[in-house]
């Protein structure tokens, strides 16, 4: 379905423009990286994306193949675990996937044991870890076997030892050919998870850079002053 | 004092006996107050649910009305009831004006609205937490409603249970439509108002323990099942 192409697309809420006019496409490859200060509308624009909130103006298409919902996944800030077990959170995003139940507890099986949480299977999510649940999370989404996953800060409530975790597996998930779009504070993160940056600022796209350039050279002012009053606490 | 005492000594003695009289009116009252919750919340937590994920027409008008229903005076509802099923009523040809149904369909009647409104209000605060996690796993609005309904039901519970203590220990509706016909129609609430007025105290007393005890035992019950299920599931 990538890529996913994005006209002039703005959203305001209340006539107060959150995005203003980001043009840009998506396409399969590189790992982006969304980064700009607070209220820039990184998880707008990813909510937007994947289709949660709809545009005020412009348009967002998926232009590849035909336009499939679970072909696409997200995994928020905070993870929502259903109050069942961690098994039975992976397979109900498979059931309403429309995957037949014998193919639905064989595949939520498969994810667990990938992130590491064969053991706790049957524990209800509720009372796991917060780094815990944020793996169930990712193994949910995982599960669908996304062309594309979202990730919205995705370790931002986390210790380091949890975020590593999460790092550790969004590498396994890119390894199998899953498109990678994420927010973060982390400039650090950036650097390791990012191929190139989506540098937003007031609801703008203000540069899109190779991750590299970004911390050396970036094209924009807004964005070298965001890394040099970003850096100290990184 | 005396009186009192030696009543509360017969009622002690009415219980522990297991007196048929005694046992006959609390069984009915069981009967037709627990019928009447089991159908209030049939239709009452499907419409709660519905209030709380649907977007229509009307949704907060409707809200506020359902709110204000929990306050109906029984007495009221027991006029209403008598009026749609008295012989010239609209509903006088099913003749089960006096029957336990009647008291059923009263008691319905006045708890519906407690069922639908304190479970929209829990369903509600739980679809904040979890409406953009579903909707990205490509939950509708039915799907939503119905796993909500599964994820809330340790605090449902509790609801469920205050409607049937409500329904257990209202007069006003059962002796207006159910007549107080001793062996057919006498719950313990309308036997207890009797019985206060015709001086025999001991019976009323009995009935007043038992009523309490139940209740008091019921909410004990609903407080452990959501603490323990809190504890367990998170």
């Amino acid at each position: 379905m990538l890529p996913l192409v994005l006209e002039e697309v703005s959203f305001a809420v209340n006539g107060r423009l959150i995005i203003d006019r980001v043009s840009m496409e998506i396409g399969a490859g590189p790992r982006t990286v969304i980064l700009g200060p607070n209220g820039a509308g990184k998880s707008v624009l990813m909510r937007l994306c994947h289709g949660l909130l709809a545009p005020t103006s412009g348009s967002i298409v998926w232009r590849g193949a035909v336009n499939g919902r679970t072909r696409q996944a997200m995994v928020f800030q905070r993870p929502v675990m259903l109050r069942r077990s961690a098994l039975a959170n992976i397979a109900y995003g498979l059931k309403l996937a429309g995957i037949s139940p014998r193919e639905r507890a064989l595949r939520a099986r498969d994810v667990l044991e990938a992130v590491g949480l064969a053991d706790i299977a049957g524990r209800p999510a509720r009372v796991l870890s917060g780094g815990e649940q944020q793996r169930v999370a990712l193994a949910r989404a995982w599960a669908l076997g996304p062309e594309v996953l979202f990730l919205d800060e995705p370790t931002a409530n986390l210790d380091p030892g949890a975020s590593r975790d999460i790092e550790t597996l969004i590498g396994q998930i890119r390894a199998g050919g899953t498109k990678i779009v994420m927010t973060t504070h982390n400039l650090g993160q950036a650097k390791r998870l990012g191929d190139e940056i989506l540098f937003l600022n007031q609801g703008r796209l203000v540069e899109r850079t190779p991750v590299g350039q970004f911390f050396t050279k970036p094209a924009s002012a807004e964005a070298e002053a965001f890394i040099r009053g970003e850096l100290p606490w990184n | 004092m005396g009186e009192i005492l030696t009543a509360l000594g017969e009622a002690g003695r009415l219980i522990v006996g297991a007196e048929a009289a005694l046992v006959e009116i609390v069984l009915l009252s069981l009967r037709v107050s627990l019928t009447a919750v089991l159908i209030a919340c049939v239709f009452g937590l499907p419409l709660g649910a519905a209030i709380a994920v649907g977007r229509f027409w009307g949704r907060r008008p409707l809200i506020v009305i359902v709110n204000a229903l929990m306050g109906l005076p029984p007495v009221v509802v027991g006029l209403f009831v008598y009026l749609m099923l008295s012989r010239a009523g609209p509903l006088g040809q099913f003749g089960i004006l006096f029957t336990p149904g009647a008291m059923v369909i009263a008691q319905t009647i006045l708890i519906l609205p407690i069922v639908a409104a304190l479970s929209r209000q829990v369903i509600e605060d739980a679809w904040q937490e979890y409406r953009e996690q579903l909707r990205s796993l490509g939950a509708g609005p039915m799907t939503s409603a119905l796993t909500l309904l599964w994820d809330t039901r340790f605090s449902l519970v509790t609801i469920v249970l205050a409607g049937f203590g409500r329904a257990a220990a209202e007069v006003g509706a059962v002796i207006i439509v159910g007549g107080n016909i001793d062996g057919v129609t006498r719950v313990m609430t309308t036997a207890i108002a009797l019985e206060t007025s015709k001086g025999d105290l001991p019976l009323a007393l009995g009935l007043g323990i038992v009523l309490i005890t139940l209740i008091l035992t019921l909410n004990a019950a609903a407080y452990w099942v959501k603490e323990e299920a809190q504890r367990r599931y998170g």
